[in-house]
């Protein structure tokens, strides 16, 4: 290091100070700003319109995101249940049966390597599977391709979660004679119930925000898709159709220079935007955290 | 029943267990294969007509069937270095902050905050970005750094909002929470015995940092830098609405352009009835499928690396 005068040492080191701490305000200002423009203009456009109309033409005024919202939740529900199952068992393999089997590294491996891999592209590939064969877009395509985008989180986070329940609880079992299967169902789990049950919970969260895998899969609809037949099947949400949701929908009406349109968009972006910090935070402190994972 | 048929019932429940949950997790792989080999065949028909000349061609013309990828990988070279140039020391200096500066409560809210911008989903920092900062690029910073630096190339042309820099701009905040999060677990182990012996010798905070955090820890910060690149070369929406979606290389950053990604979104609506285009969005895809999937194994690589570098 060159001998420098302590003044301007010191100096360098002040400027850095200030500027660490500039830098932490611009992050937080850019995240207020954002929340405030999303409160602020998404409020406007609230109202009950928004939550009982199907989407419609911009030029009338009362329509909403009704179809999109229910759509929404059904996309989410099927790629739960795909994906959750799915990387539960994946997870519980790299864990208890092949900790360090040469096969585990290569799940892990490819696991991070899908979680880095761009969202649109799992659309694009579930175009080519799932909407070419049956030759239309469908909610069911939408939701495989967010249970694609889930499975590599769920995946590494149930393997890190139940790394950490002791190994003496499994022993115990083991030892009154317990099967593995019972084991791992009845004391791992229960023990690692809090992390597993935030885990999935924040990548429900992080899917339900997802847009890019939708465009050509679930595509959108501006109505509902219940079976429009007499009897029971009446309230079953038909997911071979193409079918709304909040993403794309707001995608579509941002893109378009129709007032009525961007301000349903604000609306519906404050409506998602809201519901994955409820759930983020409902994760993270009524379940005990577990452990973050990133990247 | 006696004992021994409940056992072999039992060990067959195990077996039958275990195999389930191998082929859960061997899904993974397979998915990603079927990912690589899907847009490899829905490809072949761009990559017939076009050959290599596809990565070296700018020309774009869905009306007369004139294809190349240059423009797109260009725009999404350019609109990543963008976001790195602003996210990578930007994340540092705040990780800096989280672990030294501030008071561990203080770390926590702005560290929770910085981490939240993580959980707001793409679409919105693009639709934000382009109703709120666009608009603010346009009017106010983009004639501004023009009035004082108009005479490098980067700054030429007239002020859109719609381009380069927005869309740099953007991705680096959405990259910021992960860059910031992975430095400052980092910082967080270097030991601080090292630190308090470079205090010892009179060293200031910048001096610590510089001398022996950052190279204590750098194989970390730049396994941090690999994952927040991975991210911005395929982010999506938020880059779609604020690049411009225009088919030409321009030095300026003021010009609108387009990346792989935003291409791909904005364009495949299109091409449903036309195999070609299709294919060529496709091959599109393969390309930044390849991309991403290259960085990804270097930082995989890099960061098993690390873990036994840690180790010994």
């Amino acid at each position: 290091m060159k001998p420098s005068s302590l003044t301007l040492r010191r100096s360098v080191d002040t400027f850095i100070k200030v500027l660490s701490m500039v830098a932490s305000l611009v992050g937080i200002l850019f995240l207020l700003w954002i929340l405030w423009d999303l409160a602020f203009k998404g409020f406007e456009a609230l109202d009950i319109n928004f939550f009982t109309r199907r989407t419609g033409p911009f030029t009338v005024p009362e329509t909403g995101m009704a179809n999109a919202i229910v759509g929404t939740l059904y996309i989410t529900l099927l790629a739960t249940i795909v994906g959750v199952p799915i990387g539960l068992l994946g997870g519980i393999f790299l864990s208890e049966f092949g900790r360090n089997h040469p096969i585990s590294s290569a799940v892990r491996f490819f696991a991070n390597i899908l979680m880095g891999t761009p969202s649109i592209l799992v659309g694009v590939f579930i175009y080519a599977v799932i909407v070419l064969p049956m030759s239309g877009f469908s909610g069911l395509a939408g939701g495989v391709a967010l249970a694609i985008i889930m499975l590599p989180v769920i995946t590494r986070t149930t393997e890190d979660i139940l790394a950490l329940v002791p190994n003496e609880l499994r022993e115990s079992a083991l030892a009154l004679g317990a099967p593995h299967w019972k084991m791992i169902v009845h004391i791992v789990f229960r023990a690692a119930r809090a992390g597993l049950i935030t885990g999935v919970i924040l990548a429900i969260a992080r899917v339900s925000g997802e847009t890019a895998p939708l465009l050509f899969t679930a595509f959108n609809n501006s109505y509902f898709t219940y079976y429009d037949v007499e009897g029971p099947m009446k309230y079953v949400y038909d997911m071979t159709e193409p079918t709304a949701n909040l993403t794309v929908t707001i995608f579509n009406y941002a893109m378009t220079p129709y007032e009525q349109w961007q301000k349903q968009a604000w609306a519906g972006s404050l409506l998602i935007t809201g519901a994955i910090l409820v759930l983020s935070v409902i994760a993270r402190t009524f379940f005990g955290g577990g452990k973050k994972r990133r990247a | 029943m006696d004992k021994s048929a409940v056992k072999a019932r039992t060990n067959k429940v195990d077996l039958f267990f275990r195999g389930l949950t191998l082929l859960c997790a061997i899904a993974v792989i397979l998915v990603m294969l079927a990912i690589g080999f899907e847009l490899f065949r829905n490809s072949t028909l761009s990559m017939k007509e076009f050959g290599l000349r596809f990565l070296s061609d700018q020309s774009w013309n869905p009306v007369t069937s004139e294809f190349g990828a240059l423009s797109s990988i260009y725009g999404t070279i350019v609109s990543t270095i963008i976001a790195m140039l602003i996210a990578a020391p930007m994340g540092i200096i705040i990780a800096l902050f989280l672990t030294e500066l501030s008071h561990p409560t203080l770390a926590k809210v702005v560290g929770g905050a910085i981490e939240l911008l993580a959980a707001i989903p793409s679409i919105i920092f693009g639709m934000w970005g382009l109703f709120v900062l666009v608009p603010i690029m346009q009017t106010k910073v983009e004639p501004w750094l023009q009035a004082k630096l108009g005479f490098l190339p980067f700054f030429k042309g007239i002020p859109m909002g719609v381009d380069m820099l927005t869309a740099g701009i953007i991705l680096a905040l959405m990259i910021l929470p992960f860059i910031t999060a992975f430095t400052r677990d980092v910082l967080n182990m270097v030991p601080p015995v090292l630190k308090e012996a470079g205090y010892g010798a009179g060293a200031t905070m910048w001096e610590v940092l510089k001398h022996i955090s950052i190279p204590y820890g750098i194989r970390g910060i730049v396994g941090a830098m690999f994952i927040g690149l991975g991210r911005a070369i395929g982010e999506t929406m938020a880059v779609t609405f604020v690049i411009g979606n225009s088919h030409k290389i321009s030095a300026s950053l003021f010009s609108s352009g387009n990346s792989i990604a935003s291409t791909i979104a904005l364009e495949f609506g299109e091409a449903l009835n036309d195999p070609l285009f299709k294919s060529v969005l496709i091959e599109l895809g393969l390309i930044l499928f390849l991309i991403t999937f290259i960085f990804q194994v270097i930082a995989q690589l890099w960061i098993l690396q690390l873990k036994k570098h840690e180790r010994s």
